[in-house]
């Protein structure tokens, strides 16, 4: 193995998101306003900050009118402020409006804004780097390194030039090993690092297990006479059964855009279920085909998201570093917004990393940091809607959202639930039934116009991967897909995957065998999420790889 | 010797580029944007004849919108020496790059100008053979192999029937092609030295040329959209559907 460079920083940053990128220049506002040097570096394995951000998005700027008071004046792409608000249940072939009187306030997304995170992240890359944070698109970290004494000491970017055999290639470059003081990990919601440390420290012991949902967002360009700026939808029911939690969303964006996406929650049961069909099914709802009638679909997405909301706080600490945002999980369900808790914890965890420094600390546990994270904004946000996910997990749409509704209000009006605080039972990769015991689901086919396959989708993505480097979605057992998912699940990824990339193929005599199309990978990380064998662990690709998402 | 190696951003060879609503022109909002490839490998082969001890330094230079520096940078970390930024508007014409370049040639004075064959946003393919002829300098263009002797370049070009070498007189124009090399990556090392490393900027009226663009795009439109293919169920149906549909039969 060729030799890795190495660098000494005070504090490293994964993930170049809303929650890595608050702390990165919160934590240099203190330092120059206590004259200090902090020097900080900001890895993002895409290509470019925002290329792999994928959010709806609604946006609430409590947490960004804190970090940047004068964003307006800087130009941060905040445009569109949110008009109106509808909520909407869909049946088959109608819909309804719940009316506004029924919804508690936590629901209205007044003084919110209509934008694309991924945008915005830029921008706030542009910020961090004029105030002196070394930035770098390009770069995964792939490897935790660990000090003598079990404390976290940095990270290793990847290595560069692999061969699919993982020889090295001519224009071979190793990664480089960034050591620092403390290490936080802005990964995003199932982050592969978050994960390692999570298994080291065993940070979600005290905690419900993490639950999720998978994302799946288009953007449109539609006919102006029907667009209608500022105004965002929500949906629930059709084309989700009542046994799948999710729902949809419409934010008619600036330039003519509608933002559309489906959320399907990942403990569905029915191995047979396809998010990405579900949501082309969705664009065929009257409502939304009269929308999009004479429109053309730019963009295709997917990402994950957190959704296990309060109970599923991890331990944030661990001996020299911290998990932030969605690699954490502060992730509202109900009001579907996670980006101002993600630049929240990123904000606080950056004033206690900063305190440490001060006085002359490095690679120890950053004690009491939850409470330090989360009293406050994220405990008020978070806490009332706590129930909402259980009870849609125990008693489906229908009944799940009467009673977290009204637990929703009890908790607003007078600050207690009947419920208590409910659990989330098993983990995401346990709600699947037998492929035996479950039927068949019959998506019709894209007609091409408002719907599509995956291989159109995925187009619209622009993804770049080279194949000649070593496939980053590792199995276990290679022997699992075949032997056991397949006969007990009809081999799930065929479908939960969005971007089609993995496959069952048969050779003449009919044999079984999995085929991984690493290359269409979108980084949403629903199959390391949702395998139910937990067999594929997906790792970071070569740096820039991936999606290239514009405006997302 | 010195090596001038000029670099275009324009938008990533991955990205599915779409028209701006009113057709004038494809639509770079949020559009991510990269060093054109053939640049890139033009740079590299600059590089490597600066690690072999046969140029002496390798200067980047780029004319276009202030973002160019990104690229620079990238260059400056694949091993370029310093680099030239000519502010200008996006999409200068071909002519008026290769004027531009000509008067950093006389500034600079190097012995080769290695260049990318083409853009792959207009893919002109004009600007190296431009520069040559307003500086009545040798080309070889579609370089696929080059050799540096003392006081001339051998360059195997890639043709329509397959590969032809010249020799050309130093000092010259090369302007590389898919198979010269494979460039490297910028590693994140280089990345933080290469932000130490000189990137002055200019202007078109600094160097004395006036920029003046000769054509005016007319349409531009998009690819036809491909019909989607369907599926036959019977060889009647497939010669009716060729009789009737298609009118080939
Ligand atoms: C479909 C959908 C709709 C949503 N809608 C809304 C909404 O309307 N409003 C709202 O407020 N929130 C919304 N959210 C939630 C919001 O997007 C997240 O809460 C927020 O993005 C979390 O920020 P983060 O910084 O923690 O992680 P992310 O935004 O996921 O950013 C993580 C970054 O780290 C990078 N990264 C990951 N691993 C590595 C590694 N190993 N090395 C280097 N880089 C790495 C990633 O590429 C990414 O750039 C939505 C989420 C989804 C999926
Ligand atoms: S391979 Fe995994 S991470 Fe990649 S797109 Fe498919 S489900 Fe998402």
């Amino acid at each position: 193995m060729s030799a890795r460079e190495t660098m000494e920083v005070d504090v490293v940053v994964v993930g170049a998101g809303p929650a890595g990128l608050s702390a990165a220049i919160r934590l240099k506002q203190l330092a120059k306003a206590a004259d200090a040097e902090i020097s900080i570096i900001v890895l993002e394995k895409s290509a470019e900050i925002g290329g792999h951000i994928l959010s709806g998005a609604v946006l609430d700027p409590a947490a960004l009118d804190a970090l940047v008071p004068d964003w307006k004046e800087r130009g941060a792409p905040l445009e569109t402020k949110v008009k109106s608000d509808s909520f909407r249940v869909f049946t088959k072939n109608g819909s309804f409006a719940i009316p506004s009187f029924f919804l508690p306030p936590l629901f209205s997304n007044h003084g919110n804004y209509i934008a694309s995170l991924g945008s915005l992240c830029a921008w706030l890359g542009e910020q961090a780097e004029a105030l002196g944070i070394d930035v770098f698109p390009g770069f995964a970290a792939t490897e935790i390194l660990y000090n003598e004494d079990g404390s976290v000491k940095g990270v290793a970017t990847g290595d560069m030039g692999r061969a699919a055999d993982g020889s090295e290639k001519p224009e071979f470059a190793a990664g480089m090993e960034l050591h620092a003081r403390y290490t936080l990990i802005g990964e995003g919601a199932r982050g592969s690092l978050a994960k390692q440390l999570d298994a080291r420290f065993s940070l979600q012991e005290n905690a419900q297990p993490q639950k999720y949902g998978l994302g799946i967002k288009e953007i449109w360009e539609i006919d102006p006479k029907k667009h209608c700026l500022g105004h965002v939808e929500h949906t629930l029911g059709w084309p989700l059964n009542n046994d799948t939690g999710g729902g949809g969303f419409l934010y008619h964006a600036a330039g003519n855009k509608l933002f559309l996406g489906l959320v399907v929650h990942l403990n569905y049961k029915n191995p047979f279920l396809s998010p990405f069909e579900e949501m082309q099914r969705y664009k065929t709802h009257p409502h939304l085909a009269r929308l999009l009638e004479g429109g053309k679909r730019l963009s295709f997405g997917a990402r994950a998201m957190t959704s296990g909301g309060w109970q599923s706080i991890p331990e944030l600490a661990f001996p020299g570093g911290a998990l932030i945002g969605c690699s954490a999980g502060f992730m509202n369900l109900p009001r579907v917004k996670g980006t101002h808790n993600a630049m929240w914890s990123g904000m606080k965890t950056a004033e206690a990393v900063f305190e440490a420094l001060s006085i002359g600390r490095s690679n120890d546990l950053l004690a009491g940091l939850n409470a330090r994270v989360t009293d406050g904004e994220i405990k008020a946000d978070l806490k009332k809607v706590r129930n909402a996910k259980p009870l849609l997990s125990r008693f489906g749409t229908l009944f799940g959202t009467l009673f977290s509704g009204f637990d929703l209000w009890t908790n607003t009006l007078l600050g207690f639930s009947v419920f208590g605080t409910l659990g989330h039972g098993a983990p995401d990769y346990a709600s699947l039934n037998k492929a035996r015991d479950s039927k068949k689901i019959d998506y019709p086919k894209p007609d091409g116009k408002r719907t599509f396959d995956r291989a159109s989708s995925v187009f619209l993505a622009n993804l770049s991967h080279s194949e000649d480097q070593p496939v980053h979605l590792v199995l276990k057992d290679p022997s699992l897909p075949i032997a056991r998912n397949l006969p007990d699940f009809d081999e799930p990824a065929q479908l939960y995957c969005p971007a089609g990339v993995y496959e069952i193929l048969r050779d003449e005599d009919g044999k079984p065998r999995f085929n991984i199309n690493a290359a269409n990978c979108v980084h949403c990380k629903t199959c390391d999420i949702k395998d139910p064998a937990q067999n594929i662990n997906w790792v970071p690709p070569e740096g820039g790889s991936g999606p290239s998402y514009q405006g997302m | 010797m010195k090596v001038l190696v000029p670099l275009k951003r324009v938008v990533d060879f991955n990205v599915n580029i779409r028209l701006k609503a009113d057709g004038s022109g494809v639509d770079k909002t949020n559009v991510k944007m990269s060093m054109n490839p053939f640049d890139e490998i033009a740079l590299e082969e600059a590089v490597r004849l600066k690690e072999a001890g046969k140029a002496d330094e390798v200067i980047a230079v780029s004319i276009g919108v202030e973002k160019g520096q990104d690229i620079l940078r990238t260059a400056l970390a694949c091993g370029a020496d310093r680099a030239i930024l000519v502010i200008a508007e996006e999409d200068v014409e071909p002519l008026n790059i290769a004027k531009i370049l000509a008067a950093i040639v006389a500034e600079e004075k190097p012995e080769l100008v290695l260049m990318g064959k083409q853009a792959i946003d207009n893919d002109c393919n004009q600007s190296g053979q431009m520069l040559a002829a307003l500086l009545g300098w040798g080309q070889g263009t579609f370089a696929s192999k080059i050799e540096l002797a003392d006081d001339a370049i051998q360059v195997t070009r890639e043709v329509d029937a397959g590969l032809q070498t010249i020799k050309v007189n130093l000092p010259a124009i090369v302007t590389a092609d898919l198979r010269l090399n494979t460039p490297r990556y910028a590693t994140l090392p280089n990345i933080m030295k290469a932000k130490k490393k000189p990137l002055d900027i200019t202007t078109p009226d600094k160097l004395g040329v006036e920029v003046r663009q000769r054509l005016t795009i007319l349409e531009t439109v998009e690819p036809p959209v491909r019909q989607p293919g369907i599926r036959v169920t019977s060889v009647a149906e497939l010669v009716d559907r060729l009789k009737n549909e298609a009118g080939v039969l």
